[in-house]
């Protein structure tokens, strides 16, 4: 890996102002992500500033609902009793992902700010718009088999690996962000940016901002969620397709929906044609199908990832039977 | 030199030395002085690219080190400290064959900067025997055959012990699910199951 300086930061202001005058510095928490990608050449930063000694680690409850702290570790938030009663879709999330090993380093914030798994990105021998704009895609026309069915680009076509971030926007969370006009909050679902004709941006954040923790709203479709997650093998792999899905039923009929997917888009994606499809329904294996089916509205394979979007139909059906109580 | 004496893994470690030290050297001019620009704007005090202090607590006994930002945990422990019982082997995270307890979690050394785990205590393999008497787990090991090459072993007991302190290990499909981030090429994970389930006071 590339030579670097390293500091550790005592507060988010001094953090900030190291990052503000170094274009190519970088935080660093978990290291999960920056530290491989640093050894493959994909990130070579000036400067990497520590911020494992922020006082952002606690997961407190609010009078609307938890706040998690950007660096709280991803095994303390499964673990996490208010997580695991009123958010069950977080709590399985995490615990689908990676290894016990990696979710004891890997922090909340880090994981939003992860990066694609995709292959011709980690190779800095290989096309890719993302790492080196203006090289082309080399997965269109390439081993395509794990990307995007959906909100893709003639630019980038590749997957956003995080399992948490599917499952977060299943509850509408919300992330606070501390920039240099102050504290903003960014609702999850405007926190991830398609690729577009800019794939190396993947969020809103611009240079320096720091998450500082994420917000997660109580509601009835929160606490009756789930996760299914589609994969290769068993354990310790990235997902094909996953679906967060959490419902509100009452009386019979669904009160509020929400699903959402990973694995098939540049961003976890939110598929409001099936909760259109859901919304005001009685809470049958019939409403569940047609939802399943306008989850797959809009997809288009390259070739080898064509198995997607029949997954996406399957995978979302059988998430809703979870959660409607009919399986 | 009395060739008898040298043993494999000491012929390892002295072979190694060179190249590391060489390696050190490694991190083109131009890099360092656009690092250094870049931090004599920063109101952080930067240390770094070079060698800098760092004092790692193995085992219950402190080291110092004068090593680059960049080594990673593995790379100090058996490069530095010579305790090679840490094993490289994806050196990406996707195998744990380097996983050591930090402050009694089980992590991933190898994606792990050394200089981020200062006045933390590092537990490896060879910390957790008492004299000659093995750690419950590694006896097991032993007992139940959980091993063919033995490469991927010291990751896989190191695991298995913070395994038991999280109280996850509650049956057979447990037992895997929460010993899935330990990859055994020679397929020994009947054993491996056998040996975690043992310690855990389970029958199989």
């Amino acid at each position: 890996m590339n030579a670097f300086r390293y500091a550790q930061a005592r507060d988010a202001a001094s953090a900030m102002a190291a990052l503000a005058a170094d274009p190519r510095a970088r935080y660093i928490a978990g290291g999960t992500n920056v530290v491989d990608l640093m050894k493959e050449g994909v990130e070579r930063p000036s400067l990497l500033v520590d911020i494992t000694q922020l006082p952002l680690r606690g997961i407190d409850r609010t009078a609307t609902g938890v706040r998690v702290g950007a660096l709280a570790l991803m095994s303390d938030v499964a673990d996490h009793p208010a997580i695991a009663r009123d958010y069950p879709v977080v709590a399985q999330a995490l615990l689908a992902s990676a290894s016990p090993q990696l979710r004891n380093m890997a922090t909340i914030g880090g994981n939003l700010m992860q990066r694609t798994r995709c292959a011709y990105f980690r190779d800095v021998s290989q096309h890719c718009n993302k790492r080196a704009p203006g090289t082309g895609c080399a997965a269109i026309s390439g081993v395509n088999r794990r990307h995007a069915v959906v909100g893709g680009s003639e630019q980038c076509i590749c997957t956003h690996a995080s399992d948490l971030a599917v499952a977060l926007l299943s509850v509408d969370a919300i992330v606070h962000v501390r920039g240099r006009a102050g504290e903003r909050t960014v609702p999850l679902e405007r926190f991830h940016v398609l690729p577009g004709s800019t794939p190396q941006r993947e969020t809103v954040l611009e240079h320096g901002d720091l998450i500082t923790a994420v917000e997660l709203p109580a509601s009835a479709a929160a606490r009756n969620s789930y996760y299914l997650k589609v994969r290769d093998r068993a354990s310790y792999e990235f997902a094909l397709v996953s679906v967060a899905a959490a419902l509100n039923v009452a009386g019979g009929r669904i009160r509020a929906a929400r699903v959402a997917l990973g694995g098939v888009a540049p961003t976890p994606w939110r598929a409001h044609a099936a909760e259109a499809a859901l919304l005001g329904r009685p809470a049958t294996g019939g409403t569940f199908a047609a939802a399943a089916e306008a989850a797959t509205r809009g997809m288009k394979g390259y070739g080898q990832n064509d198995f997607k979007i029949v997954l996406v139909r399957r995978a979302v059906n059988r998430a809703l039977q979870h959660v409607g109580a009919i399986a | 030199m009395d060739v008898g004496k040298v043993t494999r893994r000491r012929f390892l470690v002295r072979a190694a030395l060179p190249t590391i030290a060489a390696g050190v050297g490694i991190g083109s001019p131009r890099l360092c002085a656009l690092a250094q620009a870049a931090a004599s704007v920063s109101v952080l005090p930067a240390s770094g690219p070079g060698p800098m202090p760092v004092t790692l607590n193995v085992n219950g006994r402190a080291h110092e080190l004068r090593i680059e930002p960049r080594v990673t945990l593995l790379d100090a422990l058996r490069e530095r400290l010579a305790l090679t019982g840490t094993k490289k082997g994806c050196d990406q995270g996707t195998c744990g064959a380097c996983t050591v307890l930090v402050d009694g979690r089980r992590v991933n050394a190898c994606l792990t900067l050394a200089v981020m785990v200062q006045r933390k205590a590092i537990t490896t393999i060879e910390g957790l025997a008492d004299g000659d008497q093995l750690h419950p787990m590694q006896a097991a090991f032993l007992a139940h055959d959980g091993f063919q090459c033995g490469y991927c072993t010291p990751g896989q007991i190191l695991s298995a012990v913070a395994l038991l302190a999280e109280k996850r290990a509650t049956d057979e499909a447990s037992v895997r699910e929460w010993m899935s981030g330990n990859i055994c090429r020679c397929g020994a994970y009947p054993n491996i199951v056998a040996a975690v389930r043992s310690v855990a006071g389970q029958p199989s």
